[in-house]
C-alpha cells in the first residue's frame, strides 16, 4: 500500500439477512482514499452510501473483504479496539448535527477530548482553536437550542476536528440546511481540506454539495458506476 | 469537563422529571427511616435483653404476685447463676400524669442480674446502705432535675402507705447509666424491704423474678425445672426468656415486624417500578445521543457505567434527602413520645441499612437501561433516529 493511501477497501461485500432473504448491499467493492483527499459519495436512496460511510468509520463491519486504514486492517478489530481506533482517527459530522442538548457549544466540542489524555489547559486551548476555526468563538457558552442550524453544524464540525483526526466523515452534512448556509458549511469543509490538509469523505445526494469535493464517486446498486474528478 | 459533569448534566436535563423521581424516592426513604426507627424503638427492649436471662411470672398473668418463698427455691435450681425479684410499684411524681417506672427490688442481686445497669461504686454502696435510698436512671433524673441527696416523694396508684397516704419518700442515693445508649434509664429502683415494711397489702409477695443461667444453652432446661417445681401449686409459674417475654408483650399491639415489612416493601416496590420505568424511558429517549457518543469513541462499558451511575445518583439524592427528613421527623417527635418510646432514634445502623437499599434501588433500576445502552448498535440507533 502506497504511503499516500489512507483508506483502502479490498473486495468488500456487505449482506443483510431479512427473513429467508439475503440482501446484498455491496459485492466486491474496491476503493482507495489518499491522504488529503476530499471525496464526495453520491447515489440514489438505498444505494449503500451510508452503509459505506459507516464501514469507513468502523461503526459497521463488512461481510467479506478487507478494510485497511493507514496500514492497519480494521475489519478484524474487536469492538473495543475499533472504538479506540475511531476516537483516535475519525471525526464525524452528521446530517442532524447530533449535538448533546444539555451541553453548551464549548462542552459539545470538548466531548471527543474526554477520550484523550490531554491536560485541562490543553483541552481548553484545542476547543478554543476549533471554535475559532469555525467562527463561533463568541457562541462558546450557547446551548444548541439557542443556535441556528448552520451554527449547530459548525459546532459539529468543530467537534469533528478538535482531536485532530486523520479522516473526517460527513453524512449529508448540508441535508438539513438552506442553500446559503449549506454553502458556508461546504466552504468550511473545503477550507479544512485545502488549508489544513484534512482528508474528508462526504456522503451527499446534492450535486451542488459534491462540487466542493475534489472528486465524486457515484454508487449505485452496490457498485461505483463512474468516477469524476471535480477539481 | 469530566464524566461526572456529563452524568450530572444528563440527570438534570429535565428538572421536573428529576424532581418527581427524587420525590418518589424521598417518600420511600422517609417512610423507611421513620418506620424502622419506630420498629427499633419497640424492639429495643427485646434486643437489649441478655441471652441467658429468664423471667418467672405467675402463670395466671404477669400482674399476679408470687410467694417470696419461691425466690430461694429458684435460686437452688441447677443451672441458675443469679436470681433477683421485682415488684411493680405503679409510681408517679406529684401528679398521676407524670408516671415513673419504679420497682421495688433486692438491690445486690438486682445489679448482679442486670449488669447493663452501670452505677459508680460509691453510689452503689450508698444505695445498699440506705433503706430509703433510690437508684434513679440518668434520663429520669434529667427530666425532673433530681440530684444525689434529694428527697423525692413518689406516689403509687396501686399501693397505700402505712401512714394512710399513697406517697413514699425516697432519698436519691445514686444515678445509673446504661451500658449502651439504647438502654432505657427512665426508671427508678428502691429497696424491697423498705417497700414491704411501709405498705399495707400483706407482705412476703413478689411481683416476678429475673434470673441468669450459667449458660444460655441451659435456658430451656432451667425454665422447665422451675415450672415443674411449682406445678399443681396454688401459684404455678410461667418461665421464659426475657427476650421472648418482651417480644410477646410488644406483639400484643400487633405484629409490628409484619406491619413494618408490608409498608416498607409496598412503598419500595411501587417506587422501584416508577423509578425503573422513568430511567428506562429517559435512556430510551437518549438512544440517538448514546449512539453519537459511541460513534465518537466512548466505549460501551463507559456508557454502561455512566447510565448506571446516573441511576445510582438519582437514588442517592432522593434517598439521602428522604433519610435526612426522617431523621428530622424522629428528632422532632422523640421528645413528645419519650414516655412511650424512650429509644426512638434514627441511628447509624438504620442509616447504613437505608444506604444499602438506596444503592440496591439505583442498581436495580439502572441495570436494564444500562444494559440496553451497552448493547445499543450504532447503525440501528441511527436508523431508528431517521
Amino acid at each position: 500500500m502506497s504511503e499516500d493511501v489512507l483508506f483502502q477497501l479490498k473486495n468488500v461485500s456487505k449482506n443483510f439477512v431479512k427473513g429467508k432473504e439475503k440482501i446484498s448491499i455491496f459485492d466486491d467493492l474496491n476503493m482507495t482514499i489518499d491522504r488529503g483527499d476530499f471525496v464526495a459519495i453520491m447515489g440514489p436512496s438505498g444505494s449503500g452510501k451510508t452503509t459505506l460511510l459507516n464501514m469507513l468509520g468502523g461503526v459497521d463491519q463488512p461481510s467479506g473483504g478487507e478494510v485497511w486504514f493507514d496500514g492497519t486492517r480494521i475489519d478484524s478489530l474487536s469492538e473495543g479496539a475499533l472504538t479506540r481506533w475511531r476516537a483516535e482517527n475519525i471525526g464525524f459530522i452528521f446530517q442532524f448535527y447530533n449535538l448533546m442538548p444539555m451541553l453548551n457549544a464549548q462542552r459539545n466540542v470538548e466531548l471527543p477530548l474526554m477520550l484523550t489524555k490531554l491536560s485541562k489547559a490543553q483541552r481548553r486551548k484545542n476547543v478554543e482553536t476549533a471554535l475559532a476555526l469555525v467562527g463561533l468563538s463568541d457562541r462558546a457558552k450557547h446551548m444548541s437550542s439557542e443556535m441556528s442550524g448552520g451554527q449547530q453544524q459548525r459546532v459539529a464540525i468543530a467537534r469533528a476536528i478538535v482531536s485532530d483526526p486523520k479522516l473526517i466523515l460527513c453524512d449529508e452534512p448540508t441535508g438539513d440546511l438552506d442553500r446559503a448556509t449549506a454553502d458556508e458549511i461546504l466552504e468550511m469543509l473545503q477550507l479544512l481540506n485545502r488549508d489544513h490538509g484534512k482528508t474528508i469523505v462526504m456522503v451527499t445526494h446534492d450535486p451542488a454539495a459534491a462540487k466542493y469535493a475534489k472528486r465524486t464517486l457515484h454508487l449505485d446498486k452496490g457498485q461505483f458506476v463512474q468516477r469524476e474528478i471535480v477539481a | 469537563m469530566n464524566e461526572f459533569y456529563l452524568i450530572y448534566k444528563n440527570m438534570t436535563r429535565k428538572p421536573l422529571r428529576l424532581f418527581l423521581t427524587c420525590f418518589a424516592i424521598f417518600i420511600a426513604f422517609l417512610i423507611f427511616g421513620a418506620v424502622t426507627s419506630l420498629k427499633t424503638a419497640l424492639n429495643s427492649s427485646v434486643e437489649l435483653s441478655a441471652d441467658n436471662r429468664l423471667v418467672v411470672f405467675n402463670r395466671i398473668n404477669f400482674t399476679k404476685s408470687l410467694p417470696i418463698a419461691y425466690y430461694q427455691k429458684v435460686a437452688a435450681v441447677e443451672g441458675v447463676k443469679d436470681v433477683t425479684h421485682l415488684n411493680w410499684f405503679g409510681g408517679y411524681y406529684q401528679e398521676p400524669a407524670r408516671q415513673v417506672v419504679s420497682m421495688a427490688v433486692e438491690p445486690e442481686s438486682y445489679l448482679r442480674v442486670y449488669k447493663e445497669v452501670v452505677v459508680p461504686e460509691d453510689q452503689k454502696r450508698a444505695w445498699f446502705n440506705n433503706r430509703q435510698g433510690v437508684l434513679v436512671g440518668e434520663k429520669l433524673a434529667q427530666i425532673y432535675g433530681w440530684k444525689i441527696g434529694d428527697r423525692i416523694p413518689i406516689s403509687s396508684n396501686i399501693f397505700t402507705h402505712k401512714d394512710g397516704g399513697y406517697t413514699w419518700e425516697f432519698v436519691v442515693s445514686g444515678i445509673f447509666k446504661g451500658d449502651t445508649e439504647q438502654y432505657d434509664t427512665r426508671q427508678m429502683l428502691f429497696h424491697y424491704k423498705y417497700f414491704m415494711e411501709t405498705q399495707t397489702f400483706g407482705g412476703d409477695w413478689i411481683g416476678w423474678m429475673a434470673l441468669t443461667t450459667e449458660d444460655s444453652s441451659l435456658n430451656e432446661k432451667v425454665a422447665k425445672t422451675i415450672d415443674d417445681t411449682f406445678a399443681n401449686s396454688q401459684n404455678e409459674t410461667d418461665t421464659s426468656t426475657e427476650k421472648a417475654f418482651n417480644k410477646a408483650f410488644i406483639e400484643q399491639i400487633g405484629n409490628i415486624g409484619l406491619i413494618i415489612f408490608s409498608v416498607v416493601f409496598t412503598a419500595f416496590f411501587t417506587i422501584l417500578v416508577v423509578v425503573g420505568n422513568t430511567m428506562a424511558l429517559a435512556i430510551r429517549e437518549r438512544t440517538g445521543e448514546i449512539a453519537v457518543l459511541k460513534t465518537l469513541g466512548f466505549s460501551s462499558s463507559r456508557i454502561f457505567r455512566m447510565v448506571l451511575s446516573e441511576s445510582m445518583l438519582v437514588a442517592l439524592v432522593g434517598g439521602l434527602s428522604g433519610l435526612a427528613a426522617a431523621w428530622l421527623l424522629v428528632e422532632g417527635v422523640k421528645t413528645f413520645l419519650a414516655r412511650f418510646l424512650p429509644n426512638l432514634i434514627l441511628d447509624g445502623n438504620i442509616a447504613l441499612q437505608a444506604l444499602v437499599f438506596m444503592l440496591l434501588l439505583g442498581l436495580i433500576t439502572g441495570l436494564l437501561p444500562a444494559f440496553n445502552a451497552l448493547r445499543l448498535n450504532i447503525v440501528t440507533a441511527f436508523n431508528r433516529q431517521q
